[in-house]
């Protein structure tokens, strides 16, 4: 910013503009996290800004999260309010299946895309960039063009409805853009550090255990966000493959929506409690989601 | 030339030899694998149809799921390892690429040529239909809505999101960098958010009640206090895509911003020093040397959103499922799947969609293929 002429006017706009404008952004969010503090009645009844008027009288509590992550076992004030509800709205099963579906599914695309973009990096063979031009390429199809197929394999196989099955359909969807970003990452990696271990007799196995995968890890790490991330939040695939049982969040925040408005305040609470996780992943480690972004993230 | 008998000696030991050591890799080959297949099996067999409490399935899950591919890859290596030379340079790549190329193969490329065969058969991919399905998927009133809505949704969200993004970059650039970090955090955030998250946040946005009621929507109640009536927002058509647009363009600047935000600061200052010395004020400044400067920035921010909005379903499923005249191409996909049960259409759809992509995907490559000349 040396040598602008910043007058004192077009700095205020500039500051002025941008605070209405995070404003702004923030504002629906904020409606949210208000709403889910209050009773049912009181969010069906009038907007969550009238909270701000006099907060004291708005009852503000956390009953909504207790109602639903299930911990209204032994308070009667809650049972009271589940029996006026039409039903009681547990998501702690959801949570957990969430997590069961997410931390797989990013593990296990990251482990074979290591392997995968070491071995198009560092290991001549024929039809290294055939293949590898056939990743890059097939990073723009829409998952959509997999579903039919996928889904009629899944069910002669009896992976329809299981873990695995989500956890692969995960992997395979995501794996183009796993292996097109951590190989930019590995191919960019010293060449003589290599060269001196297999000097030293080293395997390509050895090498890539001790070597690669350590200095790897900033690459590993904004996959690994971006995948999280994206598991997390996915709906599509969750539909399809894992259907009615073993629910993940999505599913049900989906379900929740499509009823009439009766558990509403249940909705808030819930909503926000799919968002926390993804938002201290976020606001964590933000630096290396961005450059995990800025890396490239064209995905199908 | 009778042999003797040390000869003899030497070459039945040598036959021992190899037949111990390649009877030795055969049993390894054979019985590792064996033995890790049916341990991860009855685990699987546990996890699906056991009783256990859900915690422990999930924990029991997330271990054998990470585990078993690690056990696999070591697996193999311990196999390849026992190889002479030759052959362990021969396997070594496919045990690294392989397992990629495979789900890839069987997850992605496969599906392709099997959808475009099954949309030439019917619903339940029983009998041979020609290009029947091709019809509706062209010419049906669903998909006609479809087009319309996801060629909305292409040019208004990328459209905004961009330009939304390459605003605030810009004016946060000159900030103090610690407001700018805040900032962008903020508008960053919702990108952490799920679409059915962002949904029900703006559910609470757009909420109709009749005229006289107390309103709970925000926007709404905006309305209501300039004196207008109010309105439902998410029924009207044609504007109620529009609102749906809104939702995901609120998701979409902070992908948009960032990846400007890091172009823009890529612009070498000379440059835009010379053009102020030269008299030009800030908005000339602007259009004349920032947005050319970043052109291939905006452009590859742009194609990726192109992309994003093409596949749209998760905000139109959730906040009014496709109806009152909002749907979209992957909705009606979806819709042809699991409520019509029709394969056929649904197959037909996706190839549709993946005709769509094309176009991006010959740039891409093509792209791609310039960069990577010394591969």
């Amino acid at each position: 910013m040396v040598g602008r002429r910043q007058t004192w006017g077009s700095k205020a706009f500039v500051y002025g503009a941008l605070l209405i404008i995070a404003f702004v952004w923030t504002l629906p969010t904020i409606g949210l996290l208000v709403s889910s503090f209050r009773s049912g009645d009181a969010v069906l009844a009038s907007g969550w800004w009238t909270v701000l008027r006099n907060p004291a009288e708005a009852e503000l509590s956390l009953d909504n999260y207790r109602i639903v992550l299930g911990s209204a076992g032994g308070n009667p004030r809650l049972q009271e309010k589940i029996k006026r509800g039409q039903e009681n709205i547990n998501l702690w099963s959801a949570v957990l299946n969430s997590l069961t579906v997410t931390i797989p599914a990013t593990v296990i695309p990251i482990l074979i895309a290591a392997f995968a973009a070491y071995g198009f990096a560092w290991i001549n063979f024929p039809g290294r960039r055939a293949f590898f031009i056939s990743v890059v390429g097939i990073m723009v199809v829409p998952l959509q063009i997999a579903l039919i197929p996928i889904l009629r394999d899944y069910i002669k196989l009896g992976l329809n409805g299981t873990f695995l099955g989500v956890w692969l359909a995960h992997t395979g969807f995501g794996l183009p853009l796993a292996v097109y970003l951590l190989y930019n990452y590995i191919s960019t990696l010293p060449r003589d550090i290599l060269e001196s271990a297999f000097i030293d007799g080293a395997s390509h196995f050895t090498i890539f255990v001790r070597l690669i995968l350590p200095l790897a890890v900033p690459a590993l790490a904004s996959f690994a966000i971006l995948q999280f991330l994206w598991v997390w939040n996915d709906l599509l695939v969750a539909l399809v493959f894992l259907g009615a049982q073993n629910q993940v969040l999505t599913q049900r925040l989906l379900g929740m929506l499509g009823t009439f408005g009766t558990d509403w305040h249940l909705l808030t609470a819930g909503a926000f409690i799919s968002m926390l996780l993804p938002l201290i992943v976020f606001f964590s480690l933000q630096r290396f989601f961005v450059r995990g972004l800025l890396a490239g993230s064209v995905k199908g | 030339m009778k042999q003797t008998s040390t000869e003899e000696v030497g070459r039945l030991t040598g036959v021992l030899l190899w037949l111990g050591t390649n009877l030795s890799r055969l049993f390894v080959s054979l019985f590792v694998p064996a033995v890790t297949f049916y341990v991860l099996l009855v685990v699987f067999r546990f996890l699906r149809d056991g009783q256990a409490p859900q915690w422990v399935t999930a924990i029991v899950a997330i271990i054998w799921g990470v585990g078993g591919v690690l056990a696999l890859f070591l697996m193999a290596n311990l196999i390849i390892e026992r190889f002479p030379a030759p052959w362990k340079r021969r396997l070594t790549p496919f045990v690294f690429v392989g397992p990629a190329l495979v789900i890839l193969a069987w997850y992605l490329f496969i599906p392709t040529l099997r959808t475009l065969w099954a949309s030439l058969f019917d619903a339940r991919g029983e009998n041979f239909v020609g290009f029947q399905n091709y019809v509706y998927a062209f010419t049906s009133k669903a998909m006609l809505e479809s087009f319309r809505n996801n060629l909305i949704w292409l040019v208004v969200v990328t459209a905004f999101s961009v330009g939304f993004g390459l605003i605030i970059a810009v004016l946060a650039d000159r900030t103090h960098p610690a407001f700018e970090t805040s900032i962008k955090a903020l508008i960053f955030m919702p990108m952490a958010i799920s679409m059915v998250g962002a949904s029900v946040i703006w559910k609470f946005v757009y909420e109709f009640r009749p005229p006289g009621a107390e309103q709970i929507g925000l926007l709404n109640a905006i309305v209501t206090s300039l004196g207008a009536p109010p309105q439902a927002w998410l029924l009207k058509q044609p504007w109620n895509t529009l609102f749906l647009v809104i939702v995901v363009i609120w998701l979409q600047t902070g992908y948009a911003m960032v990846i400007i935000s890091a172009a823009i600061k890529g612009i070498p200052a000379e440059l835009l020093e010379a053009g102020r010395i030269d008299g030009a004020n800030e908005f000339q400044v602007f259009f004349r040397i920032t947005v050319p400067y970043i052109r291939g920035t905006l452009i590859t921010v742009s194609t990726t959103i192109v992309l994003f909005t093409l596949k749209i379903f998760d905000v139109v499923q959730s906040m009014t499922g496709g109806n009152f005249g909002t749907q979209v191409i992957a909705n009606e996909q979806y819709n042809q799947m699991f409520r019509a049960f029709n394969f056929g259409r649904g197959a037909a759809i996706a190839v549709v969609l993946l005709l769509a992509v094309i176009p991006v995907m010959y740039y891409n490559l093509r792209q791609f293929a310039q960069q990577t000349e010394a591969f």
